[in-house]
């Protein structure tokens, strides 16, 4: 296995390497961080040739003299050259944190792939010492170290190796156990590939990233403790080093504090160096996950914009023919969205849109059905007129009015949070899609159902719990009181999304955005759900965004729907006559995908009432 | 409940067990020439076996591991091999200065490290790459850097505070708080600056949570959910990470309180090391293991409680 391992590394690692060093370069914190640490790593190579004088060589004549002249900073009460101690003292600080660095990887990378790939005994062994040793003060165990092996700075090194070997040791076995189930693994598996193979070849590509970043910031950490051993006087007398440097100033600071500043400097920039290394590796490494990710989105829009393009131009056709797109303007609507843009800016500066130019309105008690596949924007959409877009989404276009006032005015570009807070759960409500997620599993039910009610509608919690209770039995629990003090893990995902939907018109709300509410749910419950929702919105007489995938829960429920695709609006209309004579060729092809050749009973009734 | 805290104790023990055999080999494995340390050159070579036999050098180490285990357990850890000293008594005398200094420590890192996490995760933009940035630095710079610079600073420039020693608060409220002022600013640096990391990123954990969004739409104001939810639910990933740093800091303090010769456990650790004072390391061994495994009960306690699929 180690001649596997070696030769992947070889075979990939240039390509590797190759542009993560150049994305490394580019960032002038990797960049400034790199240069310090190559000239230190010169500086510990070439001791002999850089330093002026012999590190130990002292000049009676010439104690702590000023920097300056020959001796560049000055010299030492001993009239050591601190600039030749300092070079030289680079040396035991590489070394030693080479040591700590190759002494973790050797235990914690090999025992991580182990317990990470094969699991079971070993695994559970290996992650007990790891929480042992985790659990270790290490400057207490070096001591312990140096009292049993004398002052070899090595030993401690390897000491300290072993304690920080944990680190290694989580990050592989994460990394591994998820990889190992990835299918390219399966695959490998399949074809008859070794274990060692499988774990050289596939899973050591995918941590060898991690490894370097974490080696790295080991190493700052090992030069640290180094250097504090040796500050304390416990390191190696014979050594030349930051950290003895640092105690014969400390000895001297009333006298001579620059003899503290040099050595305290050089230990900080490095120390500063390798973990600032570590953290350009690691965006450099998520920048490049980040432009695969986009340069692929780019890819999927330039094929969407096609479609989409080609399907609003034929709607604008349309628009003149039996089926007039409406104009829309704030008019006498309850919600209306004019124009709306939505786009999230990506690294390149440039915006991705995912909602463009969606226009749409409902009025009071109405039930408008907003459909598409997933990706298509209808969720953004909801969210847009809930103001809970994700921080970094931004409203390129557009005017969102609810009854009478802007939301999101065509200047600000912005939500008005203000506005916002007025509406939200008062008159605006909203429905998740997963029940379980949706639900702070820290409190009670009741506590989340009455909270909002005390906060907004200002009524006590006494009478706040019992129009709770009244709700929870609306929405068909039956045991609402045990409902009512229960923790969310302890009911179940249908419970939860009626808990979910009494919370969500507690407070007699306007407009009600249901997004996706049964996608999440069993097929018995989805209808369950949907009976509740429609006796509810009929019986409060609410405006309602019923946001869906699903031509059936549309025809269901829907007054009016319009179907997106790509962001885009591509057809709208009212649900009888989009079902049975829908214009666009996207819509016939949600359509016939939901009927699956079959004629459901929403088909039905929506042609008898026809009839 | 019960068991989980039987669980945790009987786990506690068994790792005292194992971290007290280990050490206590490895550390008199190398005990041969103590007499010898002890007695001067002068001593003639009688004297050393003599020594050497009332040590219990010479006896096999296994006998005397398991005389030294049932010491142990009665509260025993033996006498220093300096000072005659029992162990124990040198321990608890020293124990407020450590955890003093330890404790006020991690509160400081706890608040503040909790305030500049949070703070950088709910505003992002600027001010949480700010934050990251001076989360970088202040781990990159060793405690004893800190520590003499603040000496050089406030001690030796301005003269505005104590450079070292340690006032009881028995003999000056006053005096005991200055002294205490830059010993723990020196060990408590690092501690905020990677505890605000790891506490920022289970902030921006949590605030991605589809509830935190429901919660918004319920029109629940945003400094109550920031400070009840969200608080609450990413609490014991940051109690986990503080116990962490409490840990680091049983460490650190043992620099800083040589640094700022502070008469604590650490600054015993680090003159018994130097010495060769082996029973009085193997004590300090033991009583950091005790230390830390309390903490660690301590907080998956706390995390136990404030998770109710865990409270019973």
């Amino acid at each position: 296995m180690p001649l596997s391992t070696e030769a992947v590394a070889v075979h990939s690692a240039p390509i590797v390497r190759a542009s993560l060093f150049a994305r490394l370069m580019r960032n002038p914190m990797g960049l400034a961080s790199a240069i310090i640490i190559v000239v230190v790593l010169a500086a510990a190579v070439l001791a002999n040739l850089i330093a002026p004088f012999d590190p130990n060589h002292t000049d009676a004549m010439n104690i702590m003299s000023a920097p300056g002249g020959v001796h560049l900073l000055g010299t030492d009460s001993a009239g050591r050259d601190v600039f030749s101690r300092i070079v030289f003292g680079a040396r035991s600080t590489l070394i030693s944190a080479f040591v700590v660095v190759i002494t973790s990887i050797l235990l914690g990378v090999p025992t991580g792939l182990i317990a990470g790939y094969y699991g079971k005994t070993f695994d559970s062994v290996a992650s007990w010492i790891v929480n042992m040793l985790m659990s270790l003060p290490a400057m207490i165990v070096l001591l312990a170290v140096r009292a049993s092996f004398g002052s070899s700075i090595i030993s401690s090194m390897v000491v300290f190796g072993l304690l920080i070997a944990p680190g290694f040791f989580r990050l592989t076995r994460t990394a591994v156990m998820s990889v190992r189930n990835e299918l390219y693994v399966d695959a490998a598996r399949v074809s008859g590939l070794s274990d060692s193979r499988i774990m050289s070849r596939h899973i050591f590509t995918v941590v060898r990233a991690p490894i370097i970043i974490q080696s790295a910031m080991i190493s700052g950490i090992a030069i640290s403790i180094q250097s504090g051993l040796e500050y304390l006087g416990l390191g190696d007398p014979t050594m030349i080093s930051w950290g003895v440097m640092l105690n014969d100033g400390f000895t001297n600071i009333f006298t001579n504090p620059l003899l503290v500043l040099w050595p305290g400097l050089i230990i900080t920039i490095t120390i500063c160096s390798f973990a600032l290394l570590g953290n350009a590796l690691r965006d450099a490494l998520e920048d490049r996950q980040q432009i695969r990710l986009s340069r692929a989105q780019k890819r999927a829009k330039s094929a969407a914009m096609l479609v989409a393009k080609s399907g609003t131009s034929s709607v604008a056709g349309a628009a003149t023919g039996a089926q007039a797109l409406p104009e829309y303007s704030a008019g006498n609507h309850l919600l209306s969205v004019d124009h709306l843009s939505v786009g999230y800016p990506q690294a390149d500066g440039s915006l991705k849109f995912v909602v463009q130019d969606v226009s749409l309105f409902v009025d009071k008690g109405e039930v408008l059905g907003i459909v598409g596949e997933s990706g298509s924007g209808k969720t953004q959409t909801a969210f847009s007129i809930l103001g809970l877009l994700p921080e970094n989404a931004k409203i390129a276009a557009g005017h969102i009015v609810f009854d009478g006032t802007d939301l999101v005015s065509p200047q600000s570009g912005v939500i008005s949070q203000k506005a916002m807070a007025a509406f939200r759960g008062k008159r605006i409500a909203y429905i998740p899609q997963e029940p379980m997620s949706n639900l702070d599993p820290a409190f009670k039910i009741g506590y989340q159902l009455v909270r909002p009610m005390t906060q907004l509608l200002g009524i006590s919690k006494v009478e706040a719990k019992a129009k709770a209770l009244a709700m929870l039995e609306t929405v068909g629990i039956n045991n609402p009181e045990r409902v009512f003090n229960s923790y969310p893990h302890e009911i179940s995902g249908g419970m939860a999304q009626r808990v979910l939907i009494a919370g969500a018109v507690a407070c007699d709300p306007d407009l009600l955005i249901a997004d996706e509410p049964t996608t999440a749910l069993d097929v018995t419950v989805q209808a369950e759900v949907l009976d509740l929702l429609r006796d509810l919105q009929k019986r409060l007489g609410m405006g309602m965004v019923l946001v869906t995938h699903n031509f059936g829960v549309v025809a269901d429920l829907a007054d009016r729907v319009v179907v997106m695709q790509y962001g885009r609006v591509v057809e709208t209309g009212d649900v009888r006559s989009i079902l049975r004579n829908p214009q666009q060729e996207y819509t016939q092809i949600l359509l016939s995908s939901m009927l699956e050749g079959k004629t459901p009973m929403t088909m039905l009734t929506a042609n008898a009432k026809e009839l | 409940m019960l068991r989980f805290i039987t669980k945790r104790l009987a786990s506690g023990v068994l790792l005292l067990l194992v971290i007290s055999t280990i050490t206590y080999f490895l550390l008199y494995f190398s005990s041969g020439s103590v007499a010898r340390n002890l007695l001067g050159d002068s001593a003639t070579p009688a004297q050393v076996v003599a020594k050497t036999h009332e040590l219990g050098l010479d006896r096999p180490i296994l006998g005397r591991y398991l005389e030294w285990l049932g010491h142990a357990l009665t509260g025993d850890l033996g006498v220093s091999w300096y000072s005659n000293q029992p162990i124990v008594n040198s321990l608890v005398s020293r124990l407020p200065v450590t955890m003093t200094l330890v404790l006020f420590a991690i509160v400081l890192a706890a608040v503040l490290a909790t305030v500049l996490g949070m703070t950088a995760a709910v505003k992002g933009g600027w001010v949480d790459r700010t934050v990251q940035f001076l989360a970088v630095v202040g781990f990159s710079v060793p405690n004893f850097v800190v520590a003499i610079v603040v000496i050089m600073l406030f001690a030796i420039n301005w003269m505005l505070l104590p450079a070292t020693g340690w006032v009881p608060i028995t003999d000056s409220f006053s005096g005991w708080l200055l002294s205490l002022i830059l010993p723990v600013t020196a060990l408590v640096i690092a501690t905020i600056a990677s505890a605000a990391q790891q506490i920022r990123s289970a902030f921006k954990d949590v605030l991605s949570r589809d509830w935190v969004r429901t919660l918004r739409s319920r029109g629940i104001n945003n400094t109550e959910i920031l400070f009840k939810h969200v608080l609450r639910s990413a609490a014991p990933a940051g109690l986990t990470v503080l116990s962490l740093q409490f840990v680091g800091m049983l460490g650190g303090s043992v620099i800083i309180e040589k640094i700022f010769a502070l008469p604590g456990i650490g600054q015993l650790a680090v003159d018994s090391t130097s010495q060769g004072d082996t029973p009085v390391v193997m004590g300090i061994v033991v009583y950091s293991v005790i230390v830390v495994i309390v903490v660690n009960l301590a907080v998956d306690l706390i995390n136990g409680w404030l998770n109710p699929k865990v409270r019973v």
